[in-house]
Protein backbone atom coordinates (compact mmCIF):
# COMPACT_ATOMS: atom_id res chain seq x y z
CA UNK A 1 0.00 0.00 0.00
CA UNK A 2 1.23 3.50 -0.72
CA UNK A 3 1.72 5.60 2.44
CA UNK A 4 -1.50 7.63 3.44
CA UNK A 5 0.70 10.63 4.52
CA UNK A 6 2.12 11.20 0.92
CA UNK A 7 -1.13 11.08 -1.19
CA UNK A 8 -2.22 14.26 -2.33
CA UNK A 9 -5.31 15.36 -4.67
CA UNK A 10 -6.07 17.71 -7.03
CA UNK A 11 -9.48 17.14 -7.77
CA UNK A 12 -10.91 19.35 -5.20
CA UNK A 13 -9.13 22.22 -6.20
CA UNK A 14 -10.02 21.22 -10.51
CA UNK A 15 -13.80 21.23 -9.09
CA UNK A 16 -13.78 24.31 -7.06
CA UNK A 17 -11.96 25.87 -10.15
CA UNK A 18 -14.27 25.00 -13.08
CA UNK A 19 -17.35 25.89 -10.10
CA UNK A 20 -16.01 29.40 -10.38
CA UNK A 21 -15.42 29.33 -14.05
CA UNK A 22 -18.75 28.16 -14.88
CA UNK A 23 -20.36 30.39 -12.28
CA UNK A 24 -18.77 33.85 -13.48
CA UNK A 25 -17.99 33.45 -17.38
CA UNK A 26 -20.56 31.29 -17.84
CA UNK A 27 -22.39 33.99 -19.70
CA UNK A 28 -18.90 34.68 -22.19
CA UNK A 29 -19.57 30.92 -22.95
CA UNK A 30 -22.61 30.75 -23.69
CA UNK A 31 -22.45 33.72 -26.39
CA UNK A 32 -19.23 32.04 -27.90
CA UNK A 33 -21.41 28.52 -28.09
CA UNK A 34 -24.26 30.60 -29.70
CA UNK A 35 -22.34 31.93 -32.06
CA UNK A 36 -20.86 28.44 -32.83
CA UNK A 37 -24.04 26.58 -32.87
CA UNK A 38 -25.22 29.53 -35.31
CA UNK A 39 -22.30 28.84 -37.57
CA UNK A 40 -22.56 25.05 -37.59
CA UNK A 41 -26.50 25.32 -38.02
CA UNK A 42 -26.38 27.26 -41.36
CA UNK A 43 -23.67 25.16 -42.50
CA UNK A 44 -25.68 22.09 -42.27
CA UNK A 45 -28.91 23.81 -43.34
CA UNK A 46 -27.10 24.59 -46.78
CA UNK A 47 -24.87 21.31 -47.02
CA UNK A 48 -28.65 19.11 -45.96
CA UNK A 49 -30.70 21.51 -48.91
CA UNK A 50 -28.47 21.44 -51.65
CA UNK A 51 -29.74 18.45 -54.17
CA UNK A 52 -27.78 15.14 -53.81
CA UNK A 53 -26.45 15.28 -57.22
CA UNK A 54 -25.23 19.18 -56.98
CA UNK A 55 -23.30 17.70 -53.81
CA UNK A 56 -21.97 14.85 -55.71
CA UNK A 57 -20.93 17.27 -58.86
CA UNK A 58 -19.39 19.07 -56.62
CA UNK A 59 -17.58 17.01 -54.52
CA UNK A 60 -16.50 15.59 -58.15
CA UNK A 61 -14.94 18.63 -59.59
CA UNK A 62 -13.45 19.50 -56.41
CA UNK A 63 -11.98 15.57 -56.47
CA UNK A 64 -11.10 16.17 -60.17
CA UNK A 65 -9.09 19.63 -59.13
CA UNK A 66 -7.21 17.45 -56.63
CA UNK A 67 -6.22 14.46 -57.98
CA UNK A 68 -6.52 14.83 -62.31
CA UNK A 69 -7.67 11.39 -62.26
CA UNK A 70 -10.79 10.26 -63.59
CA UNK A 71 -10.15 6.96 -61.88
CA UNK A 72 -9.76 8.29 -58.36
CA UNK A 73 -12.68 11.08 -59.10
CA UNK A 74 -15.39 8.38 -60.21
CA UNK A 75 -14.22 6.22 -56.95
CA UNK A 76 -14.64 9.13 -55.11
CA UNK A 77 -18.51 9.97 -56.26
CA UNK A 78 -18.91 6.47 -56.40
CA UNK A 79 -18.47 5.99 -52.84
CA UNK A 80 -20.50 8.79 -51.69
CA UNK A 81 -23.12 7.70 -53.60
CA UNK A 82 -23.44 4.17 -51.84
CA UNK A 83 -23.67 6.01 -48.82
CA UNK A 84 -26.51 7.90 -49.88
CA UNK A 85 -27.87 4.54 -51.35
CA UNK A 86 -27.97 3.03 -47.89
CA UNK A 87 -30.02 5.85 -46.68
CA UNK A 88 -27.46 7.57 -44.72
CA UNK A 89 -27.11 10.68 -47.23
CA UNK A 90 -28.70 12.79 -44.45
CA UNK A 91 -26.54 11.93 -41.77
CA UNK A 92 -23.35 12.14 -43.69
CA UNK A 93 -24.36 15.89 -44.56
CA UNK A 94 -24.43 16.43 -40.80
CA UNK A 95 -21.43 14.61 -40.05
CA UNK A 96 -19.52 16.29 -42.56
CA UNK A 97 -21.00 20.02 -41.40
CA UNK A 98 -19.47 19.15 -37.92
CA UNK A 99 -16.75 17.85 -39.18
CA UNK A 100 -15.89 21.13 -41.49
CA UNK A 101 -15.95 23.19 -39.03
CA UNK A 102 -14.13 21.45 -36.04
CA UNK A 103 -11.02 21.09 -39.15
CA UNK A 104 -11.92 25.16 -39.94
CA UNK A 105 -11.44 26.27 -36.17
CA UNK A 106 -8.27 23.31 -36.05
CA UNK A 107 -6.68 25.28 -39.32
CA UNK A 108 -7.23 28.83 -38.02
CA UNK A 109 -6.00 27.51 -34.40
CA UNK A 110 -3.35 25.46 -36.11
CA UNK A 111 -1.28 26.72 -38.13
CA UNK A 112 -0.48 30.08 -36.56
CA UNK A 113 0.72 27.81 -33.25
CA UNK A 114 2.17 26.32 -35.61
CA UNK A 115 4.35 29.05 -37.05
CA UNK A 116 5.12 30.28 -33.69
CA UNK A 117 6.16 27.21 -32.52
CA UNK A 118 8.80 27.34 -35.56
CA UNK A 119 9.76 30.41 -34.35
CA UNK A 120 10.49 30.38 -31.08
CA UNK A 121 12.11 27.06 -29.25
CA UNK A 122 11.04 28.13 -25.83
CA UNK A 123 7.52 28.40 -27.09
CA UNK A 124 7.87 24.83 -28.96
CA UNK A 125 9.30 23.45 -25.15
CA UNK A 126 6.13 24.19 -23.47
CA UNK A 127 3.48 23.67 -26.64
CA UNK A 128 5.06 19.99 -27.34
CA UNK A 129 3.72 18.58 -24.15
CA UNK A 130 0.78 20.42 -24.07
CA UNK A 131 0.31 18.65 -27.49
CA UNK A 132 0.55 15.10 -26.02
CA UNK A 133 -1.80 15.96 -23.30
CA UNK A 134 -4.60 16.59 -25.55
CA UNK A 135 -3.98 13.86 -28.01
CA UNK A 136 -3.74 11.24 -25.10
CA UNK A 137 -5.90 12.28 -22.23
CA UNK A 138 -9.47 10.33 -22.87
CA UNK A 139 -11.71 13.12 -24.34
CA UNK A 140 -14.35 12.01 -21.63
CA UNK A 141 -12.08 13.71 -19.18
CA UNK A 142 -12.49 17.58 -20.89
CA UNK A 143 -15.76 16.57 -21.94
CA UNK A 144 -17.16 17.30 -18.67
CA UNK A 145 -15.85 20.91 -17.72
CA UNK A 146 -16.93 21.61 -21.76
CA UNK A 147 -20.63 19.97 -20.77
CA UNK A 148 -20.42 22.33 -17.97
CA UNK A 149 -19.67 25.56 -19.82
CA UNK A 150 -21.47 24.56 -23.09
CA UNK A 151 -23.95 21.97 -22.89
CA UNK A 152 -24.95 19.42 -24.74
CA UNK A 153 -24.65 19.44 -28.20
CA UNK A 154 -22.81 20.23 -31.23
CA UNK A 155 -20.69 22.88 -30.02
CA UNK A 156 -19.00 20.77 -26.95
CA UNK A 157 -18.53 17.95 -29.76
CA UNK A 158 -16.85 20.17 -31.74
CA UNK A 159 -14.45 21.54 -28.53
CA UNK A 160 -13.61 17.83 -28.16
CA UNK A 161 -13.09 17.29 -31.77
CA UNK A 162 -10.72 20.26 -32.13
CA UNK A 163 -8.36 19.73 -28.99
CA UNK A 164 -8.16 15.98 -30.05
CA UNK A 165 -7.07 16.85 -34.27
CA UNK A 166 -5.46 19.87 -33.78
CA UNK A 167 -2.16 18.38 -32.31
CA UNK A 168 -1.45 16.76 -35.87
CA UNK A 169 -1.47 20.28 -37.77
CA UNK A 170 0.26 22.21 -35.31
CA UNK A 171 3.27 19.42 -35.38
CA UNK A 172 3.62 19.44 -39.16
CA UNK A 173 3.28 22.91 -39.71
CA UNK A 174 6.28 23.72 -37.36
CA UNK A 175 8.36 20.61 -38.90
CA UNK A 176 7.35 22.01 -42.23
CA UNK A 177 8.67 25.44 -41.52
CA UNK A 178 12.00 24.35 -40.04
CA UNK A 179 12.61 21.36 -42.51
CA UNK A 180 12.62 24.65 -44.99
CA UNK A 181 16.04 24.38 -46.88
CA UNK A 182 18.24 26.86 -44.73
CA UNK A 183 20.07 28.39 -47.63
CA UNK A 184 17.20 29.43 -49.36
CA UNK A 185 15.91 31.00 -45.99
CA UNK A 186 19.77 32.54 -46.08
CA UNK A 187 19.36 33.58 -49.61
CA UNK A 188 16.13 35.34 -49.21
CA UNK A 189 17.55 36.96 -46.51
CA UNK A 190 20.55 38.18 -48.27
CA UNK A 191 18.11 39.76 -50.43
CA UNK A 192 16.85 41.97 -48.16
CA UNK A 193 13.03 40.16 -47.72
CA UNK A 194 11.11 41.51 -44.71
CA UNK A 195 9.69 38.51 -42.07
CA UNK A 196 5.99 38.67 -43.92
CA UNK A 197 7.85 38.08 -47.41
CA UNK A 198 9.97 35.44 -46.25
CA UNK A 199 7.00 33.87 -44.74
CA UNK A 200 4.15 33.88 -46.85
CA UNK A 201 6.56 33.96 -49.98
CA UNK A 202 8.60 31.47 -49.17
CA UNK A 203 8.14 29.48 -45.99
CA UNK A 204 4.56 28.84 -45.80
CA UNK A 205 4.55 27.50 -49.74
CA UNK A 206 7.36 24.98 -48.92
CA UNK A 207 6.04 23.76 -46.33
CA UNK A 208 2.69 23.26 -48.03
CA UNK A 209 3.16 19.84 -48.31
CA UNK A 210 3.95 19.42 -44.78
CA UNK A 211 1.02 21.60 -43.72
CA UNK A 212 -1.57 19.55 -46.03
CA UNK A 213 -0.21 16.47 -44.31
CA UNK A 214 -1.39 18.05 -40.79
CA UNK A 215 -4.98 19.05 -42.23
CA UNK A 216 -4.96 15.44 -43.09
CA UNK A 217 -4.33 14.14 -40.09
CA UNK A 218 -6.71 16.35 -38.70
CA UNK A 219 -9.34 15.70 -40.59
CA UNK A 220 -8.97 12.08 -40.08
CA UNK A 221 -8.29 12.35 -36.36
CA UNK A 222 -11.85 14.98 -36.30
CA UNK A 223 -14.23 11.80 -37.81
CA UNK A 224 -12.62 9.39 -35.61
CA UNK A 225 -14.27 11.71 -32.63
CA UNK A 226 -18.02 11.43 -34.73
CA UNK A 227 -18.69 9.00 -32.73
CA UNK A 228 -18.06 10.02 -28.79
CA UNK A 229 -19.60 13.97 -30.52
CA UNK A 230 -22.81 11.71 -31.11
CA UNK A 231 -22.71 10.60 -27.24
CA UNK A 232 -22.95 14.19 -26.16
CA UNK A 233 -25.93 14.96 -28.50
CA UNK A 234 -24.28 15.80 -31.83
CA UNK A 235 -26.38 14.27 -34.85
CA UNK A 236 -24.88 12.59 -37.84
CA UNK A 237 -23.15 9.11 -38.92
CA UNK A 238 -22.02 8.42 -35.52
CA UNK A 239 -25.59 8.39 -33.97
CA UNK A 240 -26.24 5.41 -36.17
CA UNK A 241 -23.15 3.89 -34.82
CA UNK A 242 -24.52 4.53 -31.23
CA UNK A 243 -28.16 3.12 -31.72
CA UNK A 244 -26.42 -0.38 -33.70
CA UNK A 245 -24.54 -0.68 -30.66
CA UNK A 246 -27.22 -0.07 -27.47
CA UNK A 247 -29.76 -2.19 -29.56
CA UNK A 248 -27.18 -4.58 -30.71
CA UNK A 249 -28.10 -4.23 -34.00
CA UNK A 250 -25.06 -4.85 -35.38
CA UNK A 251 -26.21 -4.49 -39.45
CA UNK A 252 -26.97 -0.79 -38.65
CA UNK A 253 -23.77 -0.24 -36.80
CA UNK A 254 -21.95 -1.36 -39.60
CA UNK A 255 -23.70 0.63 -42.19
CA UNK A 256 -22.87 4.08 -40.45
CA UNK A 257 -19.60 2.24 -39.57
CA UNK A 258 -18.38 2.17 -43.34
CA UNK A 259 -20.44 5.69 -44.18
CA UNK A 260 -17.87 7.49 -41.59
CA UNK A 261 -14.96 5.59 -43.08
CA UNK A 262 -15.99 6.36 -46.41
CA UNK A 263 -16.60 9.64 -45.92
CA UNK A 264 -12.92 9.59 -44.21
CA UNK A 265 -11.16 7.91 -47.51
CA UNK A 266 -12.77 10.52 -49.61
CA UNK A 267 -11.51 13.71 -47.49
CA UNK A 268 -8.20 11.81 -47.14
CA UNK A 269 -7.93 11.60 -50.95
CA UNK A 270 -8.69 14.86 -51.75
CA UNK A 271 -6.21 16.81 -49.15
CA UNK A 272 -3.68 14.07 -50.00
CA UNK A 273 -3.94 15.49 -53.52
CA UNK A 274 -4.12 18.77 -52.90
CA UNK A 275 -0.45 18.03 -50.26
CA UNK A 276 1.68 16.94 -53.69
CA UNK A 277 3.54 19.31 -54.79
CA UNK A 278 3.75 20.19 -58.69
CA UNK A 279 6.22 22.22 -60.45
CA UNK A 280 8.08 18.93 -61.83
CA UNK A 281 9.15 18.37 -58.34
CA UNK A 282 8.34 14.90 -58.83
CA UNK A 283 11.28 13.89 -61.40
CA UNK B 1 39.18 61.40 -47.44
CA UNK B 2 40.37 60.23 -51.01
CA UNK B 3 41.97 57.12 -49.94
CA UNK B 4 38.53 55.94 -47.37
CA UNK B 5 36.49 56.42 -50.24
CA UNK B 6 38.47 53.85 -52.86
CA UNK B 7 37.84 51.38 -50.58
CA UNK B 8 34.43 50.00 -51.01
CA UNK B 9 34.84 47.62 -47.88
CA UNK B 10 36.24 48.11 -44.67
CA UNK B 11 36.93 45.45 -41.95
CA UNK B 12 38.36 46.54 -38.44
CA UNK B 13 39.47 43.96 -36.43
CA UNK B 14 36.53 41.82 -36.27
CA UNK B 15 35.95 38.82 -34.22
CA UNK B 16 33.36 36.54 -33.97
CA UNK B 17 32.74 33.91 -31.45
CA UNK B 18 30.48 30.86 -31.94
CA UNK B 19 29.12 29.69 -28.28
CA UNK B 20 27.56 31.04 -25.29
CA UNK B 21 30.69 32.20 -23.21
CA UNK B 22 31.44 35.40 -26.01
CA UNK B 23 33.23 37.46 -23.40
CA UNK B 24 35.42 34.79 -21.54
CA UNK B 25 36.57 33.79 -25.49
CA UNK B 26 37.61 37.45 -26.14
CA UNK B 27 39.27 38.18 -23.12
CA UNK B 28 41.46 34.43 -24.01
CA UNK B 29 41.94 35.66 -27.80
CA UNK B 30 43.27 39.35 -26.44
CA UNK B 31 45.55 36.95 -24.35
CA UNK B 32 46.90 35.80 -27.47
CA UNK B 33 45.35 32.00 -26.93
CA UNK B 34 44.99 29.68 -30.19
CA UNK B 35 42.04 28.73 -31.76
CA UNK B 36 42.32 25.26 -30.61
CA UNK B 37 43.52 26.43 -26.89
CA UNK B 38 40.13 28.18 -26.61
CA UNK B 39 38.40 25.38 -27.70
CA UNK B 40 39.53 22.95 -25.35
CA UNK B 41 38.98 25.34 -22.81
CA UNK B 42 36.09 27.11 -23.38
CA UNK B 43 34.05 24.65 -25.86
CA UNK B 44 33.32 27.87 -27.83
CA UNK B 45 34.65 28.11 -31.91
CA UNK B 46 36.30 31.13 -32.90
CA UNK B 47 34.94 31.64 -36.74
CA UNK B 48 36.81 34.50 -37.10
CA UNK B 49 39.99 36.24 -34.83
CA UNK B 50 40.65 40.23 -35.02
CA UNK B 51 40.91 40.14 -38.89
CA UNK B 52 41.09 43.22 -40.54
CA UNK B 53 41.18 43.92 -44.17
CA UNK B 54 40.15 46.50 -47.15
CA UNK B 55 38.34 45.98 -50.44
CA UNK B 56 39.06 48.06 -53.14
CA UNK B 57 35.88 49.33 -55.30
CA UNK B 58 35.80 47.46 -58.66
CA UNK B 59 38.22 44.65 -58.45
CA UNK B 60 37.46 40.91 -57.61
CA UNK B 61 38.86 40.20 -54.24
CA UNK B 62 39.48 36.53 -53.58
CA UNK B 63 39.55 34.83 -49.90
CA UNK B 64 41.20 31.58 -49.34
CA UNK B 65 41.35 28.67 -47.20
CA UNK B 66 41.21 25.29 -46.42
CA UNK B 67 37.59 24.43 -45.09
CA UNK B 68 36.70 25.84 -41.37
CA UNK B 69 39.13 28.48 -41.61
CA UNK B 70 36.03 30.75 -41.44
CA UNK B 71 35.90 32.50 -45.28
CA UNK B 72 32.12 31.82 -45.34
CA UNK B 73 31.60 33.06 -41.81
CA UNK B 74 33.91 36.05 -42.89
CA UNK B 75 31.78 36.37 -46.22
CA UNK B 76 28.31 36.58 -43.98
CA UNK B 77 29.59 39.23 -41.81
CA UNK B 78 29.77 41.60 -45.18
CA UNK B 79 25.94 41.56 -45.39
CA UNK B 80 25.21 40.98 -41.81
CA UNK B 81 23.71 37.42 -42.02
CA UNK B 82 26.21 36.56 -39.23
CA UNK B 83 27.27 39.27 -36.46
CA UNK B 84 30.40 40.01 -35.40
CA UNK B 85 30.66 39.77 -31.77
CA UNK B 86 33.14 42.53 -31.49
CA UNK B 87 34.55 44.90 -34.01
CA UNK B 88 33.47 47.15 -37.41
CA UNK B 89 32.37 46.70 -40.83
CA UNK B 90 32.33 49.46 -43.27
CA UNK B 91 30.85 49.24 -46.71
CA UNK B 92 30.93 53.66 -48.28
CA UNK B 93 32.69 54.48 -45.32
CA UNK B 94 29.14 54.01 -43.20
CA UNK B 95 29.63 51.23 -40.70
CA UNK B 96 26.66 48.94 -41.20
CA UNK B 97 26.90 47.10 -38.15
CA UNK B 98 25.23 50.41 -36.54
CA UNK B 99 22.10 49.83 -39.13
CA UNK B 100 18.72 48.61 -37.39
CA UNK B 101 16.59 46.49 -39.19
CA UNK B 102 14.28 48.16 -42.04
CA UNK B 103 18.08 49.86 -42.79
CA UNK B 104 19.52 46.56 -42.65
CA UNK B 105 16.63 45.28 -45.06
CA UNK B 106 17.81 48.77 -47.53
CA UNK B 107 21.52 48.05 -47.56
CA UNK B 108 20.68 44.41 -48.62
CA UNK B 109 18.04 45.36 -51.43
CA UNK B 110 20.07 48.33 -52.81
CA UNK B 111 24.00 47.71 -52.47
CA UNK B 112 24.73 44.04 -51.37
CA UNK B 113 23.70 40.61 -53.38
CA UNK B 114 24.97 37.28 -52.82
CA UNK B 115 25.68 33.89 -55.02
CA UNK B 116 25.77 30.65 -52.49
CA UNK B 117 27.23 27.40 -53.31
CA UNK B 118 23.87 25.51 -52.90
CA UNK B 119 22.19 28.28 -54.87
CA UNK B 120 19.58 28.96 -52.36
CA UNK B 121 16.99 28.96 -55.35
CA UNK B 122 13.42 29.04 -54.50
CA UNK B 123 12.14 25.23 -55.78
CA UNK B 124 8.43 26.28 -56.23
CA UNK B 125 9.59 29.35 -58.26
CA UNK B 126 10.12 29.32 -62.14
CA UNK B 127 13.70 30.51 -63.17
CA UNK B 128 12.07 33.90 -64.30
CA UNK B 129 10.45 34.72 -60.77
CA UNK B 130 13.61 33.42 -59.44
CA UNK B 131 15.92 36.23 -60.85
CA UNK B 132 13.15 38.69 -60.45
CA UNK B 133 13.20 37.99 -56.31
CA UNK B 134 15.82 40.59 -55.68
CA UNK B 135 13.51 43.28 -57.76
CA UNK B 136 10.29 41.97 -56.46
CA UNK B 137 11.33 41.64 -52.45
CA UNK B 138 12.57 45.76 -52.65
CA UNK B 139 8.77 46.32 -54.81
CA UNK B 140 9.70 47.05 -58.29
CA UNK B 141 6.51 46.77 -60.41
CA UNK B 142 5.75 43.57 -62.62
CA UNK B 143 6.92 44.91 -65.74
CA UNK B 144 10.21 46.33 -64.01
CA UNK B 145 11.14 42.79 -63.01
CA UNK B 146 10.62 40.84 -65.87
CA UNK B 147 12.22 43.30 -68.34
CA UNK B 148 15.39 43.15 -65.67
CA UNK B 149 14.64 39.40 -65.41
CA UNK B 150 14.68 38.49 -69.10
CA UNK B 151 18.15 40.91 -69.75
CA UNK B 152 20.03 39.25 -67.16
CA UNK B 153 18.74 35.57 -67.87
CA UNK B 154 20.18 36.01 -71.51
CA UNK B 155 23.36 37.64 -70.30
CA UNK B 156 24.06 34.33 -68.50
CA UNK B 157 22.93 32.70 -71.32
CA UNK B 158 19.29 31.04 -70.09
CA UNK B 159 17.21 32.45 -72.51
CA UNK B 160 13.97 29.90 -73.20
CA UNK B 161 14.74 28.50 -69.85
CA UNK B 162 11.97 31.36 -68.12
CA UNK B 163 9.41 28.88 -67.34
CA UNK B 164 11.35 26.07 -66.58
CA UNK B 165 11.48 25.19 -62.62
CA UNK B 166 14.81 24.75 -60.63
CA UNK B 167 14.15 21.02 -60.16
CA UNK B 168 14.73 20.48 -64.16
CA UNK B 169 18.28 22.43 -64.93
CA UNK B 170 21.33 21.04 -64.12
CA UNK B 171 24.08 22.06 -61.90
CA UNK B 172 25.81 24.70 -63.91
CA UNK B 173 22.31 25.74 -65.13
CA UNK B 174 21.59 26.26 -61.08
CA UNK B 175 23.79 28.38 -60.64
CA UNK B 176 23.87 30.73 -63.58
CA UNK B 177 20.26 31.85 -61.86
CA UNK B 178 21.71 32.44 -58.83
CA UNK B 179 24.32 34.74 -60.71
CA UNK B 180 21.71 36.00 -62.75
CA UNK B 181 19.47 36.72 -59.40
CA UNK B 182 22.51 38.59 -58.08
CA UNK B 183 23.11 41.00 -61.02
CA UNK B 184 19.52 41.42 -61.61
CA UNK B 185 19.54 43.95 -58.46
CA UNK B 186 22.38 45.39 -59.71
CA UNK B 187 23.89 46.27 -56.57
CA UNK B 188 27.53 47.47 -56.53
CA UNK B 189 29.10 44.73 -54.48
CA UNK B 190 28.21 40.65 -54.90
CA UNK B 191 29.49 38.02 -52.80
CA UNK B 192 29.75 35.01 -53.98
CA UNK B 193 30.32 32.32 -51.43
CA UNK B 194 32.15 29.34 -52.91
CA UNK B 195 30.18 29.96 -55.74
CA UNK B 196 31.28 27.18 -58.32
CA UNK B 197 32.59 24.88 -55.96
CA UNK B 198 29.46 22.39 -56.43
CA UNK B 199 30.10 22.53 -60.29
CA UNK B 200 32.14 20.05 -62.03
CA UNK B 201 35.71 21.31 -63.47
CA UNK B 202 34.64 22.42 -66.91
CA UNK B 203 31.25 24.01 -66.38
CA UNK B 204 33.64 25.71 -63.37
CA UNK B 205 35.79 27.25 -65.94
CA UNK B 206 33.57 27.98 -68.30
CA UNK B 207 31.66 29.82 -65.08
CA UNK B 208 34.66 31.92 -64.20
CA UNK B 209 34.85 33.17 -67.75
CA UNK B 210 31.12 33.89 -67.87
CA UNK B 211 32.18 35.51 -64.72
CA UNK B 212 35.64 37.50 -65.84
CA UNK B 213 33.70 38.43 -68.66
CA UNK B 214 30.84 40.45 -67.17
CA UNK B 215 33.30 42.10 -64.55
CA UNK B 216 34.91 43.58 -67.90
CA UNK B 217 31.99 45.66 -68.46
CA UNK B 218 30.00 45.63 -64.86
CA UNK B 219 33.29 46.38 -62.75
CA UNK B 220 31.60 45.47 -59.81
CA UNK B 221 32.63 44.97 -56.91
CA UNK B 222 32.82 41.24 -55.90
CA UNK B 223 33.93 39.01 -52.95
CA UNK B 224 34.68 35.65 -54.11
CA UNK B 225 35.51 32.53 -51.43
CA UNK B 226 37.00 29.68 -52.50
CA UNK B 227 39.12 26.54 -51.69
CA UNK B 228 41.01 26.43 -54.97
CA UNK B 229 43.98 28.69 -55.59
CA UNK B 230 43.38 27.96 -59.33
CA UNK B 231 40.06 29.67 -59.27
CA UNK B 232 41.56 32.23 -56.76
CA UNK B 233 44.53 32.76 -59.42
CA UNK B 234 42.24 33.23 -62.41
CA UNK B 235 39.88 35.60 -61.63
CA UNK B 236 41.41 37.26 -58.51
CA UNK B 237 43.04 41.01 -58.57
CA UNK B 238 43.51 40.30 -54.96
CA UNK B 239 43.60 37.52 -52.70
CA UNK B 240 43.68 36.87 -49.10
CA UNK B 241 44.36 33.96 -47.11
CA UNK B 242 42.90 33.01 -44.29
CA UNK B 243 44.02 30.08 -41.56
CA UNK B 244 41.86 29.47 -38.32
CA UNK B 245 39.67 32.66 -38.84
CA UNK B 246 43.21 34.82 -38.90
CA UNK B 247 44.24 36.60 -41.86
CA UNK B 248 47.89 35.07 -42.95
CA UNK B 249 48.48 37.49 -46.41
CA UNK B 250 46.74 39.55 -48.50
CA UNK B 251 48.10 40.24 -51.85
CA UNK B 252 48.31 40.16 -56.10
CA UNK B 253 48.25 36.37 -57.23
CA UNK B 254 52.01 37.30 -58.02
CA UNK B 255 52.96 38.21 -55.29
CA UNK B 256 51.31 35.37 -52.99
CA UNK B 257 52.99 33.31 -56.05
CA UNK B 258 56.36 34.54 -55.78
CA UNK B 259 56.38 35.24 -51.90
CA UNK B 260 54.14 33.25 -49.74
CA UNK B 261 54.20 34.39 -45.93
CA UNK B 262 54.61 30.87 -44.29
CA UNK B 263 54.07 27.47 -44.80
CA UNK B 264 50.12 27.36 -45.47
CA UNK B 265 50.15 29.68 -48.26
CA UNK B 266 53.39 27.91 -48.82
CA UNK B 267 51.39 24.90 -49.49
CA UNK B 268 48.91 25.83 -51.98
CA UNK B 269 51.34 27.27 -53.75
CA UNK B 270 53.62 24.00 -54.43
CA UNK B 271 50.01 22.15 -55.07
CA UNK B 272 49.62 24.60 -57.94
CA UNK B 273 53.17 24.65 -59.31
CA UNK B 274 52.71 20.88 -58.97
CA UNK B 275 49.77 20.78 -61.12
CA UNK B 276 51.39 22.69 -63.68
CA UNK B 277 54.05 20.69 -64.03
Amino acid sequence: MFPENLTFSIAGWVNDGVDALVSNYGDVFRHISDTLLWAIINLETLLRLTPWWLMLAIVGAIGWHATRKILSTLLIVGLLFLVGAVGLWDKLMQTLALMMVATVISVLLGIPLGILAARSNRLRAVMMPLLDIMQTMPSFVYLIPVLMLFGLGKVPAIFATVIYAVPPLIRLTDLGLRQVDREVMEAINAFGANPWQQLFGVQLPLAMPSIMAGINQTTMMALSMVVIASMIGARGLGEDVLVGIQTLNVGKGLEAGLAIVILAVVIDRITQAYGRTRHGEQK
Amino acid sequence: MTPVALDKIEVRNVFKVFGSREKEVMTLLREGLKKEQVLAQTGCVVGVNDLSLSIRAGEVFVIMGLSGSGKSTLVRHLNRLIDPTSGQILVDGENILDYDMPALRQFRRHKISMVFQGFGLLPHRNVLENVAYGLKVRGESKGQCNERARHWISMVGLQGYEQAFVQQLSGGMRQRVGLARALATDTDIILMDEAFSALDPLIRAEMQDQLLELQRTLEKTIVFITHDLDEALRIGNRIAMLKDGQLIQVGTPQEILLSPADDYVERFVQRHRARLI
